[in-house]
């Protein structure tokens, strides 16, 4: 999974490998990823995540192609 | 024209691509570096962007816009990487049949830009210290509720969004 912005600065990279049994939702793969980085904590509410791109809920079910990314709230403009 | 670059952001010339004989009015609008912002002093930003994202929802922002407005051509530029006080961060210009139409949908395009399209900024102060800008969650005008973990789409018709100018 991909990590941007001050989540990547907290969790000191920008990818991550996690290993999940199916079927693993979005919000599944937030809560190993909070429990595996506990130093992602202080965003651990405002966390957004990304499945291929686009936003998704925590009730979207992974496969092994997605591509998953995690990020704070934005700030662009 | 959706585009992300690191280069310094030709707004002359993205205005001029934007005019058009069919159109009576271009909007351009340009978000620049500030230096003061609740009391502290700004030396610079740094902008930071999740690419392939960013360009599809930039993407699909025109796409909403010109399903509202009449618009003939529009084009949505970010720059990332580090720039000083005065820079140009983004520049969003349109070109409509009349002048309201081209306030409205260049407007449009920013403020939700600044809700939904995932870069980020961060700061750095005059005292030394960085930090990234990441504000509270705030719903969009486009339906899309980003907030809080959950992400659901919201009934009704859109309405303003209201979030602090940063």
């Amino acid at each position: 999974m991909r990590l941007f912005a001050r989540a990547r600065d907290l969790a000191g990279t920008d990818e991550l490998c996690l290993t999940a049994e199916q079927p693993v939702t979005v919000g599944t793969l937030r809560t190993i990823l909070l429990q595996r980085c506990p130093a992602l904590g202080p965003l651990a509410k405002s966390l957004l995540a990304a499945v291929d791109a686009d936003y998704a809920a925590d009730d979207r079910v992974l496969t092994e192609t997605n591509e998953v990314a995690f990020f704070p709230p934005v700030s662009g403009g | 024209m959706i585009r992300l670059t690191r280069e310094p952001i030709d707004f002359t010339s993205l205005t001029e691509r934007v005019r058009s004989n069919q159109t009576g009015a271009v909007v351009l609008f340009l978000g620049t570096v500030r230096e003061l912002t609740a009391g502290r002093r700004t030396i610079a930003l740094d902008y930071d962007a999740y690419p392939e994202m960013a360009r599809r929802k930039m993407a699909e922002l025109v796409e909403q816009a010109r399903q509202r407005w009449p618009i003939v051509n529009v084009e949505v530029v970010h720059r990332l990487g580090h720039l000083e006080l005065g820079d140009v961060s983004v520049a969003v210009a349109v070109s409509t049949p009349h002048r309201h139409q081209a306030f409205e949908a260049a407007k449009f395009l920013i403020d939700e830009l600044k809700v939904v399209v995932p870069i980020w900024k961060k700061e750095n102060w005059a005292d030394g210290q960085t930090e990234w800008v990441h504000p509270a969650p705030e719903a969009s005008d486009t339906g899309y509720q980003v907030s809080d973990i959950r992400y659901q789409e919201r009934e009704g018709p859109p309405h303003s969004p209201s979030f602090p100018d940063t």
